[in-house]
C-alpha cells in the first residue's frame, strides 16, 4: 500500500443510532492506527455516544432505513429496535468490536481527541460532568475549525 | 547478514528467517530504537502470532503486557503496523 497524504482526520459526529457511531470511531481508530492524527467532534444527537448516561444504551434505527429489511411498519413496533440492536451487538461481539464505552477509551488512549459541541451541549442542558471523563473539553465549531493543520487535514461529517 | 524474504510492504513473509538482528534492522529502518520493553512487546506480538490468535488494538488493551498508551509511544506512526514488521509476522488485516 502506498504511504498516504493524509496527515489528520477530523470527524463530526451528529447522530447517534449505532451504525453511525461506529463508523466514527472505526474511522477515527483506523486512522490512528495508519499513524493519522485524528479528533471527533460530538455534536446534536452525536452527544449521546459520550453522555454517560446514555452511551451504553444506543440503539440501531430500524425505522426509514430500507438496508435493515424490515418493513418501516414493523420497524416502529415496540422491541424492535431493542432485538435489532441485541443482534447487532451480537455480531459486533463476534468480530471483537468492543462496545462504546470501550471503544471511547481505546480511541483516547490511542491519542483521539475527543470534543463536545458547546451550542448543541447548552441546547440539551448538558454539562461536563454528563460526559465521559475522557472528554477533551467543549468547543465552538470555530474552534474545532481551528484544530485543522493546514491542506493535509481532512473533515468527515456523519 | 543473511537475505530475508519481503513482500512489497516490507514485511517477512517467512517468520522462521526472524531473528533479533533482523528485527533490530527493520526497526532502525522505522526510526525506533529497540528497548527490552519493545522486545517484550514483539515476543507477545509473535506469541499470538504463532498461536495464529488475530491482532487488534483491543487485543493490546487486554494483553496484560502493554496499554495501548504505551504501544503508541513505542512504536509511533501505526503502532500495530511498525510493531509486527519488526516482529517478523504478517500485517494485521483487521479494521479494527
Amino acid at each position: 500500500m502506498p504511504k498516504t497524504n493524509v496527515k489528520k482526520m477530523l470527524f463530526i459526529l451528529s447522530k447517534a443510532s449505532i451504525e453511525n457511531v461506529y463508523a466514527a470511531f472505526i474511522m477515527a481508530n483506523g486512522a490512528r492506527m495508519e499513524g493519522i492524527e485524528a479528533e471527533i467532534f460530538f455534536t446534536f444527537f452525536g452527544l449521546e455516544a459520550i453522555n454517560k448516561k446514555k452511551l451504553n444504551r444506543l440503539h440501531v434505527a430500524t425505522v426509514g432505513n430500507p438496508a435493515m429489511n424490515i418493513p418501516t411498519m414493523l420497524g416502529g413496533l415496540p422491541g424492535m429496535e431493542a432485538l435489532a440492536t441485541k443482534m447487532m451487538k451480537k455480531e459486533m461481539e463476534k468480530l471483537d468490536m468492543p462496545p462504546i464505552g470501550e471503544f471511547l477509551e481505546i480511541l483516547s488512549d490511542s491519542g483521539v481527541k475527543l470534543w463536545g459541541c458547546k451550542l448543541a451541549a447548552e441546547m440539551f442542558h448538558l454539562t461536563e460532568k454528563d460526559f465521559i471523563d475522557d472528554l477533551d473539553g467543549i468547543l465552538t465549531i470555530g474552534d474545532f475549525y481551528g484544530r485543522c493543520e493546514g491542506p493535509d487535514t481532512h473533515m468527515l461529517f456523519v | 547478514m543473511e537475505s530475508v524474504d519481503l513482500n512489497e510492504e516490507g514485511y517477512l513473509t517467512n517468520f522462521s528467517q526472524w531473528n533479533k538482528e533482523i528485527g533490530n534492522a527493520i526497526a532502525n529502518d522505522n526510526e525506533i530504537t529497540m528497548t527490552d520493553r519493545h522486545w517484550e512487546v514483539v515476543e507477545y506480538l509473535q506469541g499470538k502470532h504463532v498461536k495464529e490468535e488475530a491482532l487488534s488494538i483491543r487485543g493490546i488493551k487486554k494483553s496484560g503486557v502493554i496499554n495501548i498508551k504505551e504501544f503508541y509511544a513505542l512504536f509511533p506512526g501505526g503502532p500495530l503496523k511498525v510493531s509486527t514488521k519488526i516482529a517478523g509476522i504478517p500485517k494485521p488485516k483487521s479494521c479494527i
